[in-house]
């Protein structure tokens, strides 16, 4: 320091108009003096770095991250679905000619007539003949003596034909049946041959339908169930298994698992496929460092568009404040009078208005409009900003009604400086600095509005991000309980940049007091 | 000699020779500023009534539709027809609010939509857990705060200092939702003390009255955290300036300089002249004990008249909040008029200009 001076006094010595030595005091300007103060005080420094981290992280953050604000991620999962279910028939089927020709009485009538081995039973005033066909196969004929029709037939088992959609006709699966109870070769329908092995039919060594005991049907609409798809279903339940793989003839592999219903007697397959879902709550991982959200999305991206917003929202909040509040304050402390005390009045009335039921009142409003979230993100702004500025214009006035009285002014008066000249070359950069720790003050403060509201829903809403609905999702107790990588970074955030803002604050606050001696 | 009577009272800067009838002057002074507060409130509750009609019409059919919607319910004529006679929405803005204003003093506030009870009854109904949870999270704030406070700013630039300013400044930055989730997690998902929200147990009713008290204080626990902890940072900066400040006075360098112990500086001295400012705005801040804890209600689901407000407000439940925010009003201004009258009575230096 005393070299500096020294080099300044022999600046000055050659400088024939400067002798006094109050010039040598001016080697440090005020705001270098400011400055110098403010970066003595580690605790402001350090909120100012969180801060610049902060700024980085939301602005450029953004630019480096590979994944846009509301770009989704999916991932495969294995679901069950149901596909089909498998039912032993310990029942008698029934195929009927029409379906008028043996209804359901009849049916009935027919279990009673086999119970005591009767040959005929009659139901409403018709006769019916039994005749057993083959091994549990009954054939059912109306009429009397020698002009007896077949009417229906009664089995255990079903026939089914092997083309999707396909219907085998009332007599071929009469005689199909007869051929497969009684253990035949083959037999004649409509003058074609068929042969039959096993339970299955062909023409002509085609596979046409097949019976069988177990009925296999699918439980999804758009789903035909091929015969070695059943073939191969009824084996492995049989046995018993419980897992089962098949292959069609397409070559796709499918896994099933069958487990019995005991309430239906009946096997329920249900196919394990591969499914596209949204990645939703996905641990951290090297693709998604925070993991993703409930939608889906990536949420460190999120978390940087989300301080991106909410840092916005904070500054033109109290931009706007600030304009309305140091205009409004100026003019009440300058002119004072009759001006004063209606602008005075008129911040008593906005300090009682309460500004966050009134912004949960407008919130909700706008919720049952359906707004558009991006001009509803600009009324939320102007709302608070429009609610926030009597505190500001408050400060201004009492400011610049203590510096009204001071010497300085009186000296500019004396001098004849012009008035516009001496509000905003003497008066206003005198309200500068405490306005300035006001404003960062309330930039905090403003932050935490913000984020509170659209905790609550009633703020920013979803295609954009903010902190605040990003903690949001904590109203769900499992993600509370179970993902903190959901919340925790985004409370942290909000945290270190409201406490940074305030830090700083503090720190220039301070800084500008010249009274301050460290 | 008469330099150390002098400062033997501190307080005493007022002249003793003054010929004011302070009873007079503190009445008077009273009597403006209630008359100013009316003012003030009558403008409030216009802007109020103001907002509450300028709702979107369609937002208010909205809400009369799916409240004829629910079983047993008027309709939605009988509905919009109650809002209009309530409000007076038929009428002009101007006629509208003076009708208003008569229902209001004679303490008729319509039915809640929500609640589907008269507005007063709900507010008799809830304010008075809020003002508990509020009494007692004060007097834990005042107890922990002002000595913090008052360490800090005599231990000035000392780790102290440094440490108590900063954990006051982290209280300060805590947004309530996020404290109060962690609460949870730790309280009551961790650890499993506490209920996760609500103010009875699911057992209560089954409880002596005892054991209901002893459920209800422990439901009451860590809503009372919460709030302690978010208010507590800017009372205990606010009692560090002051203090700060008091002790910049020349009078404790005097004190000092007279050679008095520092804690006879300290705590008889400084303290008694930052309680001026102390009591002023612990005084302005008594009424707002009743104003609920909106958002810390809200999320510990305790059914006082901040909870209950936030939900009649978000379900669109214009009587309630009306009378609500009409309500929060008049605490500020009790607050402010509370401040104010204190100010005169403890700073005998006021009462002068």
């Amino acid at each position: 320091m005393s070299d500096q001076n020294q080099n300044q006094n022999t600046q000055n010595t050659d400088n024939q108009f400067s002798l006094n030595d109050d010039r040598r005091v001016r080697t440090l300007s005020p705001g270098a003096l400011v400055l110098r103060r403010f970066i003595r005080n580690r605790v402001a420094v350090t909120g100012l770095v969180i801060l610049a981290f902060m700024f980085i992280f939301s602005f450029l953050g953004g630019a480096i991250t590979p994944y846009s604000e509301d770009q989704l991620f999916y991932k495969y999962t294995e679901q069950n679905k149901q596909y089909a279910v498998v039912k032993e028939n310990t029942e008698y089927r029934y195929s009927s000619l029409t379906p008028k020709s043996f209804p359901s009485v009849a049916q009935a009538k027919f279990v009673l007539a086999r119970k005591n081995n009767q040959e005929t039973f009659e139901s409403k005033g018709t006769n019916y003949t039994i005749r057993e066909e083959g091994e549990e196969f009954y054939a059912i004929y109306t009429g009397k003596g020698k002009v007896q029709t077949l009417a229906a037939f009664a089995t255990f088992d079903i026939v089914s034909s092997m083309e999707a959609d396909a219907e085998v006709p009332f007599m071929m699966q009469y005689e199909i049946l007869k051929a497969v109870t009684n253990h035949e070769s083959g037999f004649t329908y409509e003058d074609q041959e068929y042969t039959i092995d096993g339970d299955m039919v062909l023409e002509e060594g085609r596979e046409i339908a097949y019976a069988s005991r177990y009925v296999v049907q699918p439980l999804m609409s758009d789903v035909f169930l091929s015969k070695s798809f059943k073939n191969e279903l009824i084996e492995v339940v049989e046995e018993g298994g419980k897992e089962f793989t098949f292959t069609d003839e397409d070559g796709t592999t499918a896994e099933y698992s069958i487990t019995y219903d005991a309430a239906n007697l009946s096997y329920q397959v249900l196919q394990t496929t591969q499914t596209q879902v949204f990645d939703t709550y996905s641990y951290p991982s090297s693709e998604h460092w925070l993991g993703t959200d409930r939608n889906g999305m990536d949420m460190l991206t999120r978390l940087m568009y989300g301080g991106r917003v909410s840092l916005y929202i904070g500054f033109i909040v109290v931009i706007i404040e600030s304009l309305i509040g140091v205009v409004l304050g100026g003019i009440s402390g300058y002119f004072g009078g009759w001006v004063d005390n209606l602008i005075m009045r008129i911040v008593d009335i906005f300090y009682c208005i309460p500004s966050m039921p009134i912004i949960i009142i407008l919130g909700a409003a706008m919720d049952a409009l359906r707004m558009d979230p991006q001009v509803r993100m600009i009324y939320l702004m102007l709302i608070l900003g429009f609610l926030g500025w009597p505190s500001i214009a408050r400060l201004v006035r009492g400011q610049i009604l203590s510096l009204r009285e001071q010497e300085f002014m009186t000296a500019t008066e004396a001098t004849g400086i012009r008035s516009s000249r001496r509000i905003f070359r003497h008066l206003i950069p005198n309200v500068i600095p405490q306005l300035i720790v006001t404003m960062t003050m309330s930039l905090g403060s403003t932050i935490i509005t913000e984020a509170t509201l659209s905790f609550l829903g009633l703020g920013v809403k979803f295609p954009f991000a903010s902190w605040g609905n990003i903690i949001n999702d904590v109203n769900n107790t499992f993600v509370l309980t179970n993902y903190w990588f959901i919340w925790i970074p985004a409370g942290v955030c909000l945290v270190a940049t409201v406490l940074a803002f305030n830090l700083v604050g503090d720190g220039l606050r301070d800084a500008f007091d010249p009274k301050m001696k460290r | 000699m008469r330099k150390a009577a002098a400062l033997r009272q501190p307080l005493g800067a007022a002249a003793p020779d003054e010929t004011y009838n302070w009873g007079d002057v503190v009445s008077k002074f009273i009597i403006k500023r209630l008359i100013i507060s009316v003012f003030i409130l009558i403008f409030v509750a216009f802007i109020i009534y103001l907002l509450m009609r300028c709702l979107p019409t369609s937002y208010l059919e909205q809400v009369a539709r799916s409240k004829s919607m629910q079983p047993g319910s008027k309709s939605f004529e009988e509905w919009m027809a109650q809002l209009s006679a309530t409000y007076g929405m038929d009428k002009d803005i101007f006629s509208g609010f003076i009708g208003w204003c008569g229902n209001a003093i004679r303490g008729d506030f319509g039915d809640s939509w929500k609640w589907t009870v008269p507005v007063v009854e709900k507010f008799h109904d809830s304010v008075w857990i809020s003002f508990i949870m509020g009494g007692i999270a004060f007097i834990f704030e005042i107890i922990i705060a002002i000595p913090l406070g008052i360490i800090a700013a005599t231990k000035q630039y000392t780790k102290t200092d440094y440490t108590i300013t900063i954990v006051a400044l982290a209280c300060f930055s805590l947004p309530t939702f996020f404290f109060a989730s962690l609460m949870k997690l730790v309280f009551s998902v961790k650890l499993g003390w506490f209920d996760l929200g609500g103010l009875i147990g699911r057992n209560y009713e089954q409880l002596s009255a005892a054991g209901q008290f002893a459920d209800k204080a422990a439901h009451l626990v860590m809503p009372i955290v919460t709030l302690v902890v978010i208010s507590i940072g800017s009372l205990m900066r606010f009692t560090r300036t002051n203090m700060l400040e008091v002790l910049n006075a020349d009078y404790i360098r005097t004190a000092r300089a007279k050679g008095l112990s520092e804690n006879k500086v300290i705590y008889h001295h400084a303290f008694r002249n930052t309680l001026i400012t102390l009591v002023t705005i612990l005084g302005g801040s008594l009424p707002g004990l009743f104003a609920g804890a909106l958002i810390t209600e809200t999320l510990y689901s305790i059914p006082g008249i901040g909870y209950v407000s936030y939900q009649s407000m978000v379900a669109g439940d214009i009587p309630f909040s009306m009378f609500y925010l009409v309500f929060l009003a008049v605490l500020t201004l009790l607050g402010n008029l509370i401040s104010d009258i204190l100010y005169a009575v403890v700073d005998p230096r006021v009462r002068i200009s």
